[in-house]
């Protein structure tokens, strides 16, 4: 009997290791042989822990799994509530266009065979038997743009560092992922570790870099431990090395542990960090790709922009191009969180409605009240009300409401959200995470909240002073932490005002 | 666990970084790992050994979260602050926890087991409120969770 279940860190969150035991003490205690292969999770965390049985028919999913229910997976009954059919026919799967995550949730994230038997490591060779300048315009052709928040064609910064002339380049991979609400990276660097680093291999072969580093956030010990195994892994395979795949080029790579900086995930507080500075954010220029790690020029990209440039490889430019919407190209891993019934990584096309996401796929809210405000794209991101549920998944779709998909995450609140609350939270988080380089975001978020509290307290002038405020704040910061700070805040001012009134209406 | 480490530990504690391009970051996290926090007497050797001043090293080590001047208690218990996990009653939870324990945010339990400190997301944000025990995740953390995982911890 072939079993399969999560060792993602949200499983092991919600109870897959006691899971685990319990289906190793059941087969024992029956007799059977069972081969429990632990893989990353398919996405639908409000069924995890989910088990999934190997039957010649395809994998049947049971979820969410708990210790006492276990034996009933042994007798299969298919009426069992817990038997929720063959996974692959579940809504929240077939509604999905798996290209960043196709292996997520399928494979050990360790076994390097079965990455390989799942399409990986074909796009790696593809790329070897190609010019750095073929590389670079199948990145222009697919469309990619980073998911780290900025979206910036990932094909240009390449070709910016490829022209450069240097005689070391860097990749650095941005695994930081300090925002509320995104987990996608956390996800693939555990679930299939080996699809980051066939992409920076060849992010590395296409411009002349043959070292990359992982900066990854210290609040993630499952991932750090998965991506240095899979590195060491790599290395001995020959994936990465001196050699890599036979081809005479080399690439090599390294993990990194941040610190607990939020900041540091803005990539020229990231560059300090790794050569051993404090997080301060650099002034731009010098761009990243001309004078980046150590001074060399350097590609700096997100875990996803970099884990989907194997599957880009492997069908072609124009496969990942055919999906999306405008300017906005490929498939898009979206983080479902908050207060919703089913919360999960979804990816799928750019372009479906942001109601249809929260409403349909995350099927509302886990309270079971009305929606109030979404948030999207983490920390700086604006908060968004039902009335703008028609937005469409897209980089100028969103940017139009006055709002940004940043990394991709929503933050679902229900009616007992307060808003005002919401609002001084993300100005007390710019000013504990602030680098403290410009006095706008180092002072005005410190201002921000005492603002706040001043228009909590009743006083009329204290919201003309909050717009002032955000405005300073908008013009005179460095990095979009203080810069993006009064998108949160100003959002849920002008589209929850009522928050911000009842209680001054209520003092006096 | 030493409080003032002999120089000598320190330096072969040092040494297998010293080759890496950057090697500060990593330098501090395998000292804090071997002693629960940055020593004050290893900002000198550091300093030294990375031909860099005491103050710029002291500047890096105070700039970042997650590097200590003292040791913690015997666990940390780290309370996801951050908005999805506030979106299902994340902060009701994290005052609960303080009160439990009576200690503030960074404070340590009066007996020495528990160190609370606030994290903004550990990416558990479809599964919260999230907290992490030492390196122990632990999702949807209700009211009746929050005191087993906080008995299992102080016992
Ligand atoms: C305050 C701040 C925090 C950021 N955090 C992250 C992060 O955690 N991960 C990330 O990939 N990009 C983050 N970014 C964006 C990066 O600066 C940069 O645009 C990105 O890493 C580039 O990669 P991409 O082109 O693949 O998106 C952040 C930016 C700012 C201003
Ligand atoms: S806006 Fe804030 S975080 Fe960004 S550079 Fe200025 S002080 Fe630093
Ligand atoms: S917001 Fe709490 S884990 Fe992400």
């Amino acid at each position: 009997m072939k079993i399969f279940l999560s060792r993602d860190s949200a499983s092991k969150a919600l109870g897959s290791e006691e899971v685990a035991e319990a289906i190793k003490a059941e087969a024992k205690a029956r007799g059977i042989t069972v081969e429990l292969v632990r893989t990353g999770s398919r996405g639908m965390i409000w069924l995890e822990p989910l088990v999934e049985i190997d039957t010649p028919e395809g994998r049947l999913a049971w979820g969410p799994m708990t210790p006492d229910a276990v034996h009933r997976l042994f007798d299969l009954p298919e009426d069992d509530p817990l038997a929720l059919g063959p996974t692959e026919d579940l809504d929240w799967m077939r509604r999905q266009t798996r290209l960043t995550f196709a292996r997520c949730g399928v494979i050990d994230p360790l076994d390097l065979a079965a990455y390989e038997a799942h399409g990986g490591l074909a796009g790696l060779r593809r790329a070897l038997e190609m010019s750095g300048e073929a590389i670079i315009d199948e990145m222009k052709l697919s469309g990619l743009r980073g998911r780290g928040g900025a979206g910036f064609p990932t094909g240009i910064k390449w070709d910016t560092v490829r022209l450069a002339r240097s005689d070391r380049k860097y990749i650095v991979c941005n695994a930081d992922e300090g925002d509320s609400g995104t987990f996608a990276d956390r996800m693939i660097m555990e679930g299939d570790p080996f699809s980051l680093i066939e992409g920076m291999a060849i992010a590395g072969i296409g411009t002349g870099a043959n070292k990359g580093f992982v900066y990854l956030r210290s609040e993630y010990p499952d991932a750090i431990e998965v991506m240095r195994e899979a590195v060491e892994i790599a290395r001995a395979a020959g994936v990465l090395g001196p050699d890599v795949l036979g081809s005479g080029l080399a690439f090599d790579m390294e993990i990194r542990v941040g610190a607990g900086a939020y900041v540091c995930g803005e990539e020229t507080s990231l560059l300090n960090s790794l050569e051993g500075k404090r997080g301060v954010v650099r002034a731009k220029p010098p761009l990243p790709a001309l004078e980046g790690f150590l001074g060399k020029p350097t590609v700096v990209n997100n875990v996803i922009s970099l884990a989907t440039v194997p599957v880009i490889f492997e069908k072609g430019a124009e496969h990942f191009a055919n999906f999306g919407l405008g300017r906005s190209r490929g498939t898009i891993p979206i983080q479902i969180a908050g207060n919703v019934a089913r919360g999960g990584l979804f990816e799928t096309a750019f372009g479906m409605p942001l109601g249809e996401l929260v409403e349909d796929i995350a099927g509302g809210t886990a309270s079971g009240r009305p929606v109030k405000a979404v948030q999207v794209g983490g920390p700086l991101g604006a908060y968004m009300s039902r009335d703008e549920f028609d937005t469409p998944f897209g980089y100028e779709e969103f940017d139009g409401q006055g709002g940004l998909i940043g990394h991709a995450g929503i933050v679902v609140f229900d009616e007992t959200a307060d808003m005002l609350g919401m609002a001084r939270f993300a100005m007390e988080f710019c000013a504990v995470e602030s680098c403290g380089k410009c006095t706008p975001c180092r002072i005005g978020a410190v201002r921000g909240v005492e603002t706040i509290d001043r228009i909590a307290a009743g006083d009329p002038a204290a919201a003309p002073l909050l717009t002032d405020l955000c405005e300073t704040m908008t013009s005179g910061s460095l990095c979009a932490l203080g810069g993006f700070t009064p998108y949160p805040v100003m959002s849920a001012l002008q589209k929850f005002p009522e928050d911000f009134a009842g209680r001054r209406e209520a003092a006096e | 666990m030493p409080q003032s480490p002999p120089v000598d530990d320190l330096r072969a504690l040092i040494a297998p970084y010293l080759d890496m391009e950057g090697p500060l970051l990593p330098i501090l996290h395998a000292v804090q790992a071997e002693y629960g926090h940055i020593p004050a007497p290893a900002i000198p050797v550091i300093a030294e050994t990375l031909n860099l001043t005491r103050a710029e090293v002291h500047g890096v080590v105070s700039f970042y979260h997650d590097f200590r001047d003292a040791p913690a208690g015997r666990h940390v218990l780290k309370i996801c602050r951050a908005e999805a996990c506030q979106a299902v009653g994340g902060s009701a939870l994290s005052q609960r926890a303080l009160d439990r324990l009576g200690v503030d945010w960074h404070g340590t339990t009066a007996d020495g087991s528990i160190t609370v400190e606030p994290v903004y997301c550990l990416g558990l944000c479809a599964c919260g409120p999230a907290v992490m025990v030492d390196e122990r995740v632990h999702g949807r953390v209700d009211d009746t969770r929050l005191d087993a995982i906080l008995q299992e911890v102080r016992a």
